[in-house]
């Protein structure tokens, strides 16, 4: 494989840094779709998010994300008023991180008041990025392919119903990860596949009893 | 396929056809997409591209700090001026470089050409050539696919990274890319487009990469200025028939060797050159309140 012309002429996106802004705000995008309708977002930023962040406008960028608003999209530089007018809470702190990346957010998503999902993630440079923990599991999600999150029970057949589902509708799994903390209890799966997925499959995947919560990105 | 300046050269000349027809063909196999899909995805990036050329031209921008905020519109009233050193053209490449480099720190919407930081450089001096010089957009749209697929050839071997190898990667790369599209756009051969490339990258050999307070706007924003014109006077000492005996593929690695050399002060970290320096040093300081 050569290297495109378009990885050299391009990205198109909202400056200055494609590292410390539009690759920030493609990670608050991916980490809002693992989370429900949330009313408040706690970011963490890590390394040279922190150190450099408010110079590059990470925060807006990493903000704008969550909401939706895409890297290559000017309203980036609004996303306080933006919040603001959708009564979305939000906060930022410096936080030190663990084994990643110098430019990584730990992004938690609340409901009134209540934690309903916490993810750590990495901008790589040249805007690509990569999601390494979902509410404490080891993950890697690049949101490079349409990609499916599950959260399950660690038992046996929850795999084999996954993959079954996908089979059927015809879909072709590229990668898969599970991680789980312990024997028995809850555990995740990130699967990466071929072609997009229809809203019917999704709730196919999820009428079992051992799965608690699917989502697509 | 080709995956070296020399290779690009033997295609362009055994076939006898501009850069720019093998760097389409090559990414029809490479993107999957059709002859129309490429040159529409092109446009798409230069319609951008010509947006951001103009918009800080005659409004100044906001910029985190306010360090560049009006470098270009200052630059495009004198270029007006009738009394300029290097003319209303080489005036006008500049406030276009500089412009671009004002709305990518205004976050402003911009494309990366082949860095934000360096995204002034191309469109600057391609676009201000078809104006001044009545090019069809077609003709400085294939100097743009001719100046892109230089650039491939540099992210396939070597790097366009401030942080890997210093600013001679990025805006000396867009200098070069530049180069070869403006060769091309002016009607020289691929030989002398190549030769265009060599020359601007050598001008840059060892440029290190030094952002005062870590933002990409000083010298960021100067260095668009001063690549655009480098490209600008490579391209005209390879059209004059100047001999350069050291091939492309040569200069381009020598290029990666310098900034493997560097050491990390002068990569991006803010930690060295004109970062380093006491006012460098105030200016981060008031900015960041620390």
């Amino acid at each position: 494989m050569g290297v495109s012309i378009f990885q050299v002429a391009g990205p198109v996106m909202i400056g200055p840094s494609s590292s410390h802004t539009a690759g920030a705000a493609r990670l608050g995008r991916i980490a809002a779709k693992l989370a429900d309708d949330f009313d408040f977002v706690s970011f963490g930023l890590h390394g040279s998010f922190a150190k450099t962040g408010k110079g590059h406008g990470t925060d807006k960028a990493l903000l704008a994300g969550v909401m939706g608003i895409r890297e290559d999209d000017e309203a980036i530089a609004d996303a306080y008023a933006i919040a603001d007018e959708a009564t979305i809470g939000y906060e930022f702190h410096d936080v030190e991180l663990t084994g990643i990346h110098e430019n990584s957010v730990r992004i938690a998503f609340y409901k009134n008041g209540e934690l309903l999902c916490k993810v750590d993630g990495s901008s790589l440079g040249g805007g690509e990025v990569m999601i390494s923990r979902i509410n404490g599991y080891e993950v890697e999600l690049s949101g490079n392919l349409p990609t499916i999150f599950v959260r399950q029970l660690d038992t046996r057949g929850v795999l084999s119903h996954i993959t079954t589902v996908l089979a059927e509708g015809g879909i072709n799994i590229a990668t898969m990860k599970v991680s789980r903390k312990n024997r028995s209890e809850e555990a995740t799966c990130v699967i990466e596949v071929d072609e997009e997925i229809e809203e019917g499959l999704l709730k196919k995947i999820e009428n079992n009893p051992n799965i608690y919560a699917v989502r697509f990105i | 396929m080709y995956h070296s300046c020399r290779q690009l050269l033997e295609m362009t000349e055994a076939r006898k056809v501009p850069i720019h027809e093998i760097v389409i063909e090559n990414e029809m196999k490479n993107s999957n997409l059709s002859r129309a899909e490429v040159i529409e995805n092109i446009k798409k990036r230069y319609r951008i591209m010509q947006t951001s050329a103009e918009r800080a031209l005659e409004q100044p921008l906001s910029t985190e700090g306010g360090l560049i905020t009006g470098i270009a519109s200052t630059q495009y009233r004198y270029s007006k001026s009738g009394s300029t050193l290097c003319g209303r053209f080489v005036n006008t490449v500049m406030a276009r470089a500089l412009s671009c480099s004002e709305v990518n720190a205004s976050m402003g919407k911009i494309c990366a050409m082949p860095t934000a930081g360096s995204c002034g450089i191309v469109p600057a001096v391609l676009i201000t050539i078809g104006e001044e010089y009545n090019k069809t957009e077609e003709e400085v749209i294939a100097a743009l696919i001719t100046a892109s697929g230089m650039g491939t050839i540099v992210v396939e071997n070597a790097t366009v990274a401030g942080s890997e190898g210093g600013c001679q990667a990025e805006c000396g790369v867009a200098a070069a890319m530049a180069a070869a599209g403006a060769v091309e756009l002016s009607g020289g051969t691929p030989a002398m487009s190549m030769e265009a490339f060599s020359l601007a990258l050598i001008n840059v050999m060892g440029l290190v990469c030094d952002p005062v307070a870590g933002l990409v706007q000083i010298p960021c924003a100067q260095r668009n200025a001063s690549q655009a014109v480098n490209a600008l006077l490579s391209a005209d000492m390879a059209l004059g028939g100047a001999v350069f005996p050291i091939p492309a593929d040569e200069v381009i690695d020598a290029m990666y060797k310098v900034g493997k050399l560097l050491p990390v002060q002068l990569r991006e970290t803010a930690m060295g050159g004109i970062a380093a320096t006491e006012t460098a040093k105030d200016i981060t300081d008031r900015i960041f309140h620390r």
